[in-house]
């Protein structure tokens, strides 16, 4: 992947998204990786039982992919040092979660080249389900 | 039988900002591997330890958001910090959000000691009946004792 260095970074610069569906063999995936057990995400039954319409992504996989969203932009020698989101709206089973992200700011703190986003998930209808932000450390050309 | 007006008991105030004993958190090359692939990670550092230590990292470097697995042990039950169990009249639980800000690098290899306080209790009338938001905070130090990332949670509990 291109590196992309703090000096290229422009604030209001849209960075490359991320999508990836969320079927239930993911949630499952995501359960084991993470320890989060919780029936509500994989187990149809139990999750109508607790009021819900189905099976529901966890917040926490959302977080993570906005890491992801993150990591994959920063490239190998940035690094992701904060990803903060709220889960607003529940995304089901079985559709896509997109990550999109935005440039807020760019600002310099102890030589390290920090680059504030805001960052947010989206549903395939374009819902905003999980709004955040996000700080990434980048290289400079020097 | 009168329904008392807050869940928020005395002892639950009095929580607040307390910090709990440490509990043990294990990164491990597998745990990097599976929290990434569960991600939907491609990129190799997190799979590849030989290729991880070419790109300058110690080892296979935890994905953002990862801070290890408690240690399972059925025979030593893990003491789940008094943040985590409150005892209020509610079943369900949902995640409300998560913030997790990094201030050094975490790596496979490392064992992290996670204190956790309650930061915050409030009640709120939602959809679904009277929830309350449970703010929670947890420290992670590496094994040199540094402060490695924050972890700032919230819990609806309803």
């Amino acid at each position: 992947m291109a590196q992309v260095y703090f000096e290229d970074v422009k604030e209001g610069q849209e960075i490359p998204a991320v999508t990836q569906n969320c079927d239930s063999q993911r949630l499952v995936l995501w359960a084991a990786g993470s320890g989060d057990y919780y029936q509500i995400h994989y187990d149809k039954d139990f999750a109508q039982a607790t009021g819900l319409p189905d099976r529901i992504v966890h917040g926490a996989l959302k977080h993570a992919l906005l890491g992801r969203l993150l990591h994959e932009w920063a490239g190998e020698q940035g690094r992701v040092r904060r990803v903060a989101c709220q889960y607003r709206g529940m995304d089901a089973v079985n559709r896509d979660v997109i990550c999109k992200g935005v440039v807020k700011g760019k600002r310099q703190e102890d030589s390290a080249n920090l680059v504030d986003l805001e960052i947010w998930t989206e549903d395939p209808e374009g819902n905003k389900t999980t709004p955040g932000t996000g700080v990434v450390a980048l290289p400079s050309r020097g | 039988m009168t329904q008392q007006a807050s869940v928020i008991t005395d002892e639950m105030r009095a929580a607040i900002g307390r910090e709990s004993e440490a509990v043990a958190y294990e990164i491990d090359n597998t745990g990097c591997r599976q929290f990434a692939r569960s991600a939907g990670y491609t990129d190799p550092v997190f799979y590849d330890e030989g290729y991880a230590r070419s790109k300058g990292h110690r080892g296979i470097p935890a994905p953002p958001g990862f801070l290890g697995h408690p240690i399972f042990n059925p025979a030593r039950p893990a003491r789940i910090p008094e943040a985590f169990r409150l005892d209020v009249p509610f079943k369900r639980i949902l995640n409300g959000g998560t913030d997790v800000e990094y201030f050094d690098d975490v790596c496979s290899g490392d064992t992290l000691a996670a204190t956790t306080k309650l930061t915050d209790l409030t009640e709120r009338e939602g959809r679904m009946g009277k929830m309350l938001i449970v703010q929670t905070e947890t420290t992670y130090r590496n094994q040199a004792g540094q402060t490695v990332a924050i972890m700032r949670g919230t819990a609806i509990r309803y």
